[in-house]
């Protein structure tokens, strides 16, 4: 059965947590467990989804869950993977919600093992593009010209450049299903989670997921916000399966970056003309993108 | 039946591994573990140990992964040594405070810099505050012995908490020796089964879904350190009773967190742990013959400390001569302040002079010697208890020098 909004599970595994109004990293926990049921296995690093969901002894995952080491949710992962081989149990998922931090930084070496192992994991990074929990500092995942609070005057390293391409580094590992989500776009998320789970090997979603608290944006502006950045071309909804890369969304034109960046006070220090040279860089993304797809398909 | 091998130490190991049937190896190579884990992929590959064999990118990932597995209630296990230790640092606290009945086995090696691959006991004394059990052993025979009991000890419910077998890297590591390998029905028979009990505490349920690693706000935080602490010095008792039981049915190794060795009427008593023990029992016999009174502790766990069992060694009622100077001889040196063998022996020290005060305290000399790999001759320890005896008063102390480095002379 294809899971949509309709028929969503009414049950909730992730309930009662201390997140912040509009956090998109609690939609994507919540949503996915939805998906996968109470089989389900969580692994969590150090993070803002444990930070608030772990607190003794007000507990908030309603399926098996635990903290894992920072650097090491690939890893734990890996041990609970082991293990269910080792008891021969079936029908279980094991899943791992990472933020952007915790999955482009300080955990890219565990998840690149687990990848590279073909481990029956799904790993999930929910990318609030800074390190939240700790209060807002630059990530390896935070977009150019962002304000952090290790970037006060807006992260300028060079000139414009796209993020870290997490799904085609998982790509990269042979793995047989990444893709990227937005919780702008709950339905495309939903199958993706569902193929994941239908998956014998490692699949990954790096899906978006605002974070009000530290993007200066309203609370009620996470699902527009994860609407415009697909609109915008910022954060393309893609999926590689099976070695073969495929858009789920190819706009002929872009929304303007102009109103998206505008939503959020993280943004206030663009000049125009870096907007513009930002417009450049996400057009020659795509560029890269669509050749990508391109000759995956081909081939 | 079993059966009689020549074994290396690592090897040895190995074989204690695939007695106990952990469900999950992750191996990660570092000298002078390597053995340890080659051997347990061949035993996998060939069916002799029916395990899940994970290579993993990294000494961090190697711990965090068997955590896992333990969570998912069965038995794992894992070998690191020296910087693979420092690496993994992070999840031995992490692991003991999640009680993760875990046993994982250490190859004692020098730290860089400067790199040096020898073995001395640097590593894991850095971590003695790291909530593990610590082991050190002297022989092939008790490493193999001691992974086996490390499961029984660990997985202890009263226990819970995870053991790190400690083999000096190449001295012990790599040198063969004759080895009794035990007969797996035996080990069945001593070992629980290697799945948990359903409702072990701190591993997965289906039915019952479990929140594990927790965090909790600082009144929380501090109920569960102490229940950690209490129950590493409470684990005592539940070493001792699975050392005896082994020692039963298998026909050596001992009860006892600290071996004593013509110990009961020494004036001079060296105090030391691993595999030079054996040398220093050599020595022991041959001043003995001169009519020397010197005796050996050889302290098997360090974790928990035996403070108890070493006052009752050196000050207890049967003893039949009174103690005039202790040794401690090891291979590290906590930069700054003493060796952390002595640091602790000296605490231990320290409630006994407030228990027998004012008599007072004999004379206490540290000795650092072996590092990064250096050999530790007869003649150097014949040296050390000629101090002991100067300290003690009998051809006239020198000014006291409570630390001394042994066998500067070789370094340019």
């Amino acid at each position: 059965m294809t899971i949509s909004l309709k028929n969503l599970s009414a049950e909730e595994y992730f309930l009662g947590h201390k997140a912040c109004g509009g956090c998109g990293g609690s939609l994507v926990v919540r949503w996915t467990l939805k998906v996968l049921g109470e089989r389900s296995y969580v692994v969590m690093p150090a993070g803002c989804m444990s930070a608030v969901g772990f607190i003794y002894p007000q507990m908030a995952l309603g399926v098996n869950a635990m903290i894992s080491p920072f650097a090491a949710t690939g890893a734990v992962l890996s041990g609970i993977a082991a293990a269910v081989r080792a008891k021969g149990l079936r029908d279980v998922h094991v899943v791992g919600f990472a933020g952007d931090g915790g999955t482009a930084d300080i955990g890219l070496q565990s998840l690149s093992g687990a990848f590279d192992r073909k481990e029956r994991i799904i790993y999930i990074c929910y990318d609030n593009e800074a390190y939240m929990n700790t209060g807002i500092q630059r990530s390896g995942a935070t977009p150019w010209g962002a304000r952090t609070t290790t970037s006060p005057g807006g992260f300028r390293p060079s000139s414009p450049a796209p993020k870290k391409d997490l799904v085609r580094i998982a790509a990269a590992h042979g793995v047989p299903f990444a893709a990227t989500a937005s919780v702008g776009y709950p339905t495309d998320f939903l199958r993706k989670v569902e193929i994941a789970g239908s998956i014998d090997g490692p699949s990954f979603l790096h899906v978006y997921a605002p974070c009000p608290t530290g993007w200066a944006c309203e609370s009620d502006a996470t699902i527009r916000l994860g609407k415009s950045v697909v609109d915008t071309g910022l954060w393309p909804l893609v999926e590689w399966r099976d070695g073969a890369a495929r858009l789920n969304r190819d706009p002929e034109a872009f929304v303007p970056l102009a109103d998206y960046l505008a939503m959020q006070g993280r943004f206030k220090t663009l000049r125009p003309e870096e907007i513009s040279a930002m417009e450049r860089v996400r057009d020659g993304a795509w560029k890269s993108l669509r050749a990508w797809v391109r000759e995956s398909s081909a081939g | 039946m079993s059966e009689l091998h020549f074994l290396s130490g690592n090897e040895a190991v190995a074989q204690g591994v695939r007695l106990s049937r952990p469900r999950v190896i992750a191996a990660y190579p570092i000298t002078p573990q390597t053995i340890v884990v080659e051997r347990l992929s061949e035993m996998v590959e060939s069916r002799e140990l029916a395990a899940e064999f994970v290579h993993v990118e990294s000494e961090h990932s190697a711990l965090a992964l068997v955590m896992g597995s333990a969570a998912m209630g069965v038995r794992t296990f894992t070998a690191t040594s020296s910087q693979g230790l420092m690496y993994m640092a992070e999840c031995l606290h992490y692991t003991s405070g999640g009680r993760f009945p875990l046993v994982m086995m250490n190859a004692n090696r020098s730290l860089a810099l400067p790199w040096n691959i020898y073995g001395d006991q640097s590593d894991s004394l850095a971590l003695l505050s790291s909530g593990w059990i610590q082991v050190y052993a002297e022989t092939a025979q008790e490493s193999l012995d001691m992974i086996i009991q490390a499961y029984a000890v660990a997985e202890d419910v009263r226990v819970r908490t995870p053991v790190l077998v400690n083999l000096d890297g190449f001295v012990l590591t790599h040198t063969y020796e004759p080895v009794i390998v035990p007969d797996q029905d035996t080990v069945d028979a001593f070992l629980p089964p290697p799945d948990f009990p359903p409702g072990y505490p701190g591993t997965f349920d289906l039915l019952r879904p479990q929140s594990l690693a927790v965090s909790a706000g600082p009144g929380d935080y501090a109920g569960f350190k102490y229940r950690q602490h209490r129950d590493m010095v409470a684990a005592a008792e539940p070493i001792r009773d699975v050392g005896g039981r082994f020692a039963e049915i298998f026909g050596r190794g001992s009860a006892d967190l600290i071996e004593p060795y013509r110990c009961g009427d020494a004036e001079l008593v060296m105090i030391t742990l691993g595999s030079i023990a054996g040398t220093v029992r050599d020595v022991i016999d041959d001043l003995r013959a001169d009519g020397l009174r010197v005796g050996l502790l050889r302290i098997r766990y360090l974790r928990p400390f035996p403070s108890e069992d070493l006052r009752r060694l050196l000050f207890g009622p049967l003893r039949r001569a009174a103690v005039a100077a202790i040794g401690i001889l090891e291979k590290d040196i906590s930069f700054g302040h003493q060796g952390g063998v002595a640091l602790e022996v000296k605490a231990a020290l320290y409630d006994q002079a407030e228990a027998s005060a004012p008599a007072g305290l004999p004379p206490v000399r540290n000795f650092i010697a072996g590092l990064g790999g250096q050999d530790i001759s007869r003649g150097q320890i014949i040296a050390m208890f000629d101090d002991l005896a100067r300290a003690a008063g009998r051809d006239g102390d020198e000014p006291a020098r409570s630390v001394r480095f042994v066998g500067l002379e070789a370094s340019r």
